[in-house]
């Protein structure tokens, strides 16, 4: 029995229309519908938090949220912050700082910390750490992870007090 | 990690939430957040063949501040809570307990509503209902009910919530004097081993009022009428406050999983509201 619908998703700026069963995970979706293979799964209890993109504005876990509430919603995976000839601020900066080893945690952690700087330009250390904890990472220790935001958070800054 | 299949609903008012939950009883499920459905029905620990997806509908959302009354709606995310200025000058204690909740990700979507009509002990929110003495709203078939927070919890998953009922929202008074939420975990986004929930009123040097509930030390939140009875016309003086344990500890009934035996419980229950207490008088 399948009781597939026709959904609706801007992913990245894309408008994306397809038929798929409620039940499916937004993951899912991404991964396997449309190709952002960027989000990963590391767990299936919501903790890990690989699998982060912001949806309406906010970060959530995509393994989290089935395709049918996301309707209509407007998404922003890793995908869409930078490519690899235009790395997003983020991006270059956990290159620049060893922020990342294997990689699965990174677009995750790279998606979720592009939202806590728009709502936090200025974070300290501890509001860093503390506004990453949704996110595990098993290689860095997290130490490069957040030199790599606090990096970036500092360049956006100068990059908007040049540009007043 | 893969859910079962269910008929989905985005009812656009309470009128078409009531006729699906009136229509298939037991066999639907309203969802708001969805941050501790789907993590069961992931499991299959949950079956819910027909879904009721509470986004839409009018309503349910938003803090209001109306004199000394504060409401706020079901499906109010802990992030709403946490960036409310009304809010904070209203009861500071909704943001110190909503910051331990869970992580950042999840307070974007996990609703006050789905927190304390969830009815798994390890919540944060119901104890903290229960110390704010606060009201819950529901509506359904037959019209709108309210229940004393401190009635409504009666087992683990079990509340005074009717399957064919909706809550819409909380409300309280507006808290004056000290407060704290103190919670022991093991990391972020754990249940607490201990937590617990403490407003206290200072007249000269001597406790005028005083509220105390405890998270996750028995099937229910609780309540502790006797710990803050204990306190209420002393100056919190050792004694005072080891009494309030001792009345505490009296109300609790732990039991042993990984996050310790039964003893440790206690003891990390004692330790958590001598904090709590120690922190919200220090704030009267």
């Amino acid at each position: 029995m399948s009781n597939k619908k026709v959904f609706k998703l801007t992913v990245n700026g894309e408008e994306q229309e397809f038929l798929a069963e409620p039940r499916e995970l937004l993951i899912h979706t991404l991964r396997e519908r449309l190709g952002k293979t960027g989000p990963h799964i590391g767990c299936e209890t919501s903790h890990c938090g690989a699998c982060t993109v912001t949806l309406n504005g906010k970060s959530v876990k995509s393994c989290t949220v089935f395709v049918a509430q996301a309707d209509g919603a407007e998404i922003t995976t890793i995908e869409g912050l930078g490519n690899p000839d235009n790395l997003h601020v983020l991006q270059e900066s956990f290159k620049e700082h060893h922020g990342l080893q294997c990689g699965f945690c990174t677009p995750g952690m790279i998606t979720r910390a592009s939202k806590l700087l728009e709502e936090n330009p200025n974070p300290t250390e501890q509001e860093v750490r503390f506004g990453m904890a949704g996110n595990i990472c098993r290689c860095t220790g997290y130490q490069n992870i957040v030199k790599s935001i606090l990096a970036a958070a500092a360049e956006m800054n100068a990059a908007k007090e040049a540009a007043e | 990690m893969i859910p079962a299949a269910f008929e989905y609903y985005r009812p656009k008012d309470m009128a078409g939430v009531l006729s699906v939950l009136v229509e298939h009883g037991d066999d639907a499920r309203v969802l708001a957040g969805g941050h501790s459905l789907i993590p069961m029905m992931k499991l299959r620990m949950a079956e819910v063949p027909h879904l009721i997806d509470l986004q839409d509908v009018e309503g349910l959302r938003g803090i209001s501040v109306d004199g000394n009354t504060v409401r706020i709606g079901a499906m109010t995310t802990q992030n709403e809570i946490i960036n409310d200025d009304q809010l904070v000058a209203a009861a500071p204690i909704m943001r110190e307990a909503a910051l331990q909740i869970a992580d950042p990700q999840v307070r974007y979507m996990g609703t006050v509503g789905g927190n304390v009509a969830n009815g798994d002990p390890g919540n944060d929110m119901p104890g903290l209902m229960q110390c704010l003495d606060a009201t819950f709203h529901l509506v359904g078939p037959d019209g709108e009910r309210e229940v004393a927070a401190r009635d409504f919890y009666e087992a683990a998953y079990m509340t005074d919530r009717d399957d064919d009922e909706v809550l819409t929202a909380v409300s309280f008074s507006s808290t004056v004097g000290g407060y704290a939420y103190e919670k022991q975990k093991r990391k972020i986004g754990d249940y607490a081993t201990a937590a617990a929930a403490v407003l206290l009123v200072k007249d000269g040097d001597t406790c005028t009022s005083a509220s105390i509930a405890m998270t996750n030390l028995s099937d229910t939140p609780i309540y502790s009428e006797a710990a803050g009875a204990a306190l209420v016309g002393t100056s919190l003086d050792d004694a005072a406050v080891s009494a309030a344990i001792d009345a505490m500890l009296g109300d609790i009934d732990p039991t042993q999983d990984n996050r310790g035996p039964i003893e440790f419980k206690r003891h990390a229950a004692s330790t958590i509201l001598r904090r709590a207490i120690t922190n919200a008088w220090s704030r009267t």
